[in-house]
């Protein structure tokens, strides 16, 4: 619980705090909200010499919904979760982060940090798969926007580039017919999904038109279920149409089995909480 | 005020504790807040390895760190003798293996101290014990208390030969024998009671200081009982008078037993103050809390219960093996035996009953007294047994426990199984309590319903006796105790009037200075707010046994009952010599003593007080000051009673069990704080229903302790914790003048079963006959799917 020697510094700007990044490379970690870095640090799984802060960059907060939804990186957790535009403009984001740990850490814990952790049990890189949404980085070469579906490459593992930032996060606001859910199983100690899950449909003329689910805590990292999303486009979205379509949740993932929860049975609850997000989102979208 | 007004009685109200202010606004003194002028501190080197020897230690690295002062490690201290053992297994050889300060050629969990570092602050001691190389040989491990007795297992102590700490038994082998082989039914079942550990919310530590001139220690520490930590660590690991030693319990946040035990950090903060001149500090942080400080229970049991068609138990048979650690904790050989295999009939009447339990070492941490202490398991297991035996017969469970209850008039009731008598007891009307609140009748009409539309709810009974004010001296030496277990207090009146008690009980979390207060202030008739209770510090405290097994107030309270008894009579004399009457006409009322007849005719407690103190005018042969000690040695244990009822939904899609309701009915005897009471009533069941729901310390098969962390070891959130409706009902002890009986533990020893009880209850359409804890949602899920 004492962590290794580190230097800390707080830069008041992206620009300087990409500088700072740029100096001490692979030496130096950034510091958001710091509820999985601290702790990694505190047990010295992690000793990073350099800790750049970005809590005093201002640039980096906030929300704005306008047909567009933009959430800044170092937007807590707390902010999302009672922005009541946000919570119409698409639900499941509000679902997810209401979610979270309890209310010391939605606090103090940041979207961007979450996602550039990518931790396989987090929250978030289900709900931005499931909204297709845009991850906006800036780094030595300048800003560029990664979708979702690109970001997360592997366990903890992300297309962040080596002194690249996350600045904002972006995807469009819910229209008349569309609906998204998150349902969750959490671990009774961590909060971490055991499994989680994440549900964007439109609906149209009373069919589903549009379908996106993905899944996290399950595998070794969050991913879209195209087996479930091609079931349920194209039916009414009742509720025998919702449990066919659930029933391939988890197809062609790699599950993860441990003493909280076996291979089995997260296969197993991919399909009951793939179910319940996706009733709750059709019950949103109608 | 004149005779005639009574003042009003503080015993029995629910007063809010007067140690809260403090405490709950950050304003509390607690172990990491002591900082002495020139301390150093203390980072230990620990095994990663649950069983290996120690090849070599090279501490050159870290000696050269700026600010490291000095590295040792067990080899140098040799000059001190191990922890020891102070509760063994009554009757029977045991084969005790305590630590020693640090550990000597070989490691026997994962965790164990191999060094330590010292230096000038926590940060730098912590940089050079990752500098510290060792050189370890791994040994095969084993973690399961079943398989480290069998043929071939690692073994893990010369002196315990098959890891065999004891084998000890209770009860009647022959007639239980007989009892299972000619019974109508026989419900036979493999218990698991899993390993816990107790999360105290502040971890523990110890300071040492040592002063050269006089040879004196003072140390600061996470105590649950300074007095005989005083005494162990000065007569059996140094070896030098108690009077070397001043023993400090600051503010303790919270203990559940953990805080009971002798540990090394005791040893080697004492032993590294003499030897470099300097304070030194060391205090664990979460992560060595969950890996080396104790756990509780771990117990394997095969248990046959036998009976008759129409519900009468004829006879239990029970063969435990209960896990004790790497190494023997203080009192851990008392836990499994006296306090559980003596009361494992619980609220029954068994003709025949026998207990067998297996004492094991294995390459754990050590495990010791958890809050109930033996109990917990106990009540587990007759409670379950008794479940699935009502379910076995087809006969409703409430049914099944009133045809077995011990009867009022069986008491003072011997279970034969060589504890003392029940004192006090009235089961029934408990149970009938808590199931008409439950509104039992209805709700099965309900369940039954609902079960049609897929919905599985369930009830469960729990139905408990504990025993607590564990003491009497002479049967407490008999079951292998090595101490008395009486407790002793002091009480003053100064000359202002104030009343200060000194108490060797130590609060915790227990609300004692409340509690004591109110004993006081209504026994001599001052102010409340004129007594003060002090406690922890061994100068200035007299001797007690320390604070566990729910005996502070049927014990320690009672001592201090009789010292102001003492002081009552003294000043009774004393008026009676300023008042020129006869002392047997002298009535004591409402902190007055006054000529019975003419109740103007008096003198308040503080004026007596002051005469006694000034001391111008005292009878012939008086001793100055109101001032008495009393020690007190209660003739029996007692013996709290309940029954608590829970309702669950289980989701038979997910596994997960939500707790809808849970009815607690407590008779703890006269409840001096029904606030408190309360109180340690709910933190109980938090603690118990965590067991049944979240909690669980699992070890890989070499070792590793797979909860090591707060992310992994589910401790239940007050949002994981239901309403809990409490009742109680009342029936004194007759064994102590207060009537009480204790309930610190009545919570937790009532509570797992109960929520295990209704889970298993939901879970009988799928024909579930029984869970192992905790019922997490994939083993009810696997329950329900047959999988």
């Amino acid at each position: 619980m004492i962590p290794a020697p580190f230097d800390y510094y707080a830069p008041t700007s992206l620009a300087e705090a990409l500088t700072l990044l740029q100096q001490h490379g692979d030496d130096a970690k950034i510091l958001a909200g710091g509820h999985s870095l601290l702790p990694a640090m505190k047990l010295r799984l992690a000793s990073p010499s350099v800790l750049i802060d970005i809590n005093k960059v201002a640039e980096l907060r906030g929300i704005k919904v306008n047909g567009t939804v933009e959430i800044g990186a170092m937007t807590t957790w707390s902010a999302i979760e009672h922005h009541t535009a946000l919570a119409k403009a698409c639900p499941a984001m509000t679902d997810a982060v209401g979610l979270i740990g309890d209310i010391q850490v939605r606090n103090r814990g940041t979207i961007g940090g979450s996602l550039a952790h990518a931790d396989p049990a987090a929250d978030m890189p289900a709900v931005v798969l499931a909204l297709d949404a845009q991850i906006h980085v800036e780094g030595p070469n300048g800003p560029r926007a990664i979708a979702a579906a690109d970001f997360f490459t592997d366990m903890l593992s992300t297309a962040l580039e080596p002194g690249e930032i996350i600045t904002t996060i972006t995807f469009d606001s819910h229209g008349a017919g569309e609906g998204s859910a998150y349902a969750k199983f959490p671990h009774p100690a961590s909060r971490y999904a055991i499994v989680g899950a994440a549900a964007y449909v439109k609906m149209e003329n009373g069919q589903v038109t549009a379908c996106r689910v993905a899944i996290t805590g399950a595998g070794p990292k969050a991913e879209r279920q195209p087996a479930v999303e091609q079931a349920l486009i194209g039916t009414d979205g009742s509720a025998d149409a919702v449990a066919a379509a659930a029933a391939h949740a988890g197809e062609g993932m790699d599950m993860l089995g441990d003493i909280h929860a076996s291979a089995e049975y997260r296969r197993a609850m991919c399909k009951v909480y793939t179910k319940r997000a996706l009733l709750r989102a059709i019950e949103r979208a109608r | 005020m004149t005779a005639t007004e009574m003042k009003e009685r503080l015993v029995g109200r629910a007063l809010k504790r007067r140690e809260d202010p403090k405490l709950i606004t950050g304003h509390g003194n607690y172990l990491d807040d002591i900082k002495l002028p020139g301390m150093l501190h203390i980072a230990l080197v620990r095994s990663p390895y649950a069983h290996a020897k120690i090849v070599s230690i090279d501490a050159s690295k870290a000696l050269a760190m700026p600010g490291v002062v000095a590295v040792f490690t067990g080899k140098d201290m040799l000059d001190i003798n191990p922890m020891p053992a102070a509760w063994l297994a009554s009757g029977v050889k045991n084969n005790p293996v305590p630590p020693r300060a640090l550990a000597v050629d070989k490691v026997a969990m994962v965790g164990d101290p191999v060094a330590m570092v010292v230096a000038e602050n926590r940060y730098i001691a912590r940089d050079a014990a990752d500098a510290v190389e060792v050189e370890y040989e791994p040994l095969p491990a084993v973690v399961d208390a079943r398989k480290a007795v069998e043929p071939g297992a690692p073994q893990i102590h010369e002196a315990a030969p098959n890891n065999i700490v004891f084998e000890w038994e209770c009860g009647n082998k022959a007639a239980a024998d007989a009892a299972v082989a000619s019974a109508e039914v026989v419900v036979k079942e493999e218990i698991i009671n899993q390993r816990l550990i107790p999360t105290p919310m502040e971890t523990r530590g110890s300071i040492a200081r040592y002063d050269a001139t006089t040879g004196e220690w003072t140390v600061w520490m996470t105590s649950q009982a300074p007095h005989v930590h005083r005494l162990l660590l000065t007569a059996f690991v140094f070896g030098v008078p108690e009077t070397k030693l001043r023993c400090i319990a600051p503010n303790v946040g919270g203990g559940f037993g953990q805080k009971i035990f002798c540990y090394n950090d005791m040893a080697f903060t004492m032993w590294a103050a003499r030897k470099l001149g300097r304070p030194v500090k060391f205090v664990e942080d979460r992560s060595e809390n969950y890996k080396y400080s104790t756990h509780g229970r771990d117990h394997i049991t095969e248990a046959e219960l036998a009976g008759t068609r129409d519900g009468k138990i004829t006879g239990l048979r029970v063969k435990t093996w209960a896990n004790i650690g790497a190494y023997f904790s203080t009192v851990a050989a008392g836990i499994p035996t006296t306090l559980y295999g003596r009361i494992v009939t619980g609220v029954y009447k068994i003709p025949a009953a026998h207990v067998h339990v297996t004492g094991v070492y294995t390459n754990t941490a050590m495990v010791d007294a958890y809050r109930g202490a033996g109990r917990p398991e106990a009540s587990y297991l007759i409670e379950r047994m008794v479940d699935r035996f009502a379910a076995e017969i087809g006969m409703d469970p409430a049914e099944v426990r009133r045809k077995n209850f011990i009867q009022p008039e069986d008491f003072p009731y011997d279970n034969g199984l060589g504890l003392l008598p029940y004192d006090s007891g009235n089961y029934e009307p408990a149970l009938n309590k808590a199931l008409e609140i439950a509104g039992y009748a209805e709700f099965r009409k309900q369940q039954a319903e609902l079960r049609k539309q897929g919905r599985y709810l369930g009830i469960g009974i729990s139905s408990y006796v504990e025993i607590c004010g564990i003491a009497p001296s002479a049967w407490m030496g008999s079951q292998g105790w090595g101490a008395g277990l009486w407790e002793s207090a002091n009480v003053r009146v100064h000359l202002t009037g104030k009343v200060v008690v000194t108490t060797g009980s130590l609060p915790h979390g227990q609300g004692l200075e409340t509690t004591f207060a109110q004993i006081v202030a209504d026994e001599l008739g001052v102010p409340y707010e004129d007594v003060e209770v002090q406690w922890g510090d061994t100068q200035g405290t007299p001797f007690g046994y320390g604070t566990y097994g729910s005996r502070s107030l049927a014990v320690g309270g009672v001592a201090i009952k009789r010292s102001v008894d003492k002081i009552k009579e003294k000043a009774r004399k004393l008026a009676a010599h300023l008042l020129e009457a006869n002392e047997a006409d002298i009535v004591f009322e409402n902190g007055r003593a006054y000529v019975k007849g003419s109740p103007d005719k008096g003198k308040t407690i503080g004026e007596l007080a002051a005469a006694a103190a000034v001391a111008y005018n005292l009878p012939p042969g008086m001793e100055p000051f109101l001032d008495e000690t009393s020690y007190y040695d209660p003739p029996n244990c007692t013996f709290p009673f309940g029954t608590h009822v829970s309702i669950v939904e289980v989701d038979p899609e997910t596994g997960h069990v939500k707790l809808l309701r849970y009815i607690a009915v407590d008779d703890c005897g006269n409840q001096i704080n029904p606030l408190i009471v309360e109180g340690q009533i709910h933190g109980g069941i938090a603690q118990g229903l965590a067991q049944a729901l979240y909690e669980g310390a699992v070890y890989s098969e070499d070792g590793q302790l797979l909860t090591g962390t707060l992310m992994d070891y589910a401790v239940p959130t007050a949002a994981m914790v239901p309403h809990i409706e409490t009742d109680h009902t009342v029936t004194p002890s007759p064994v102590n003048p207060l009537g009480v009986k204790g309930a610190g533990e009545a919570g937790t020893i009532a509570s797992a079963q109960c929520v295990m009880n209704a889970i298993i209850d939901a879970l009988a359409p799928f024909g579930v006959k029984h869970l192992q804890m905790p019922a997490t949602p994939e083993r009810i899920w696997h329950a329900i799917h047959g999988k």
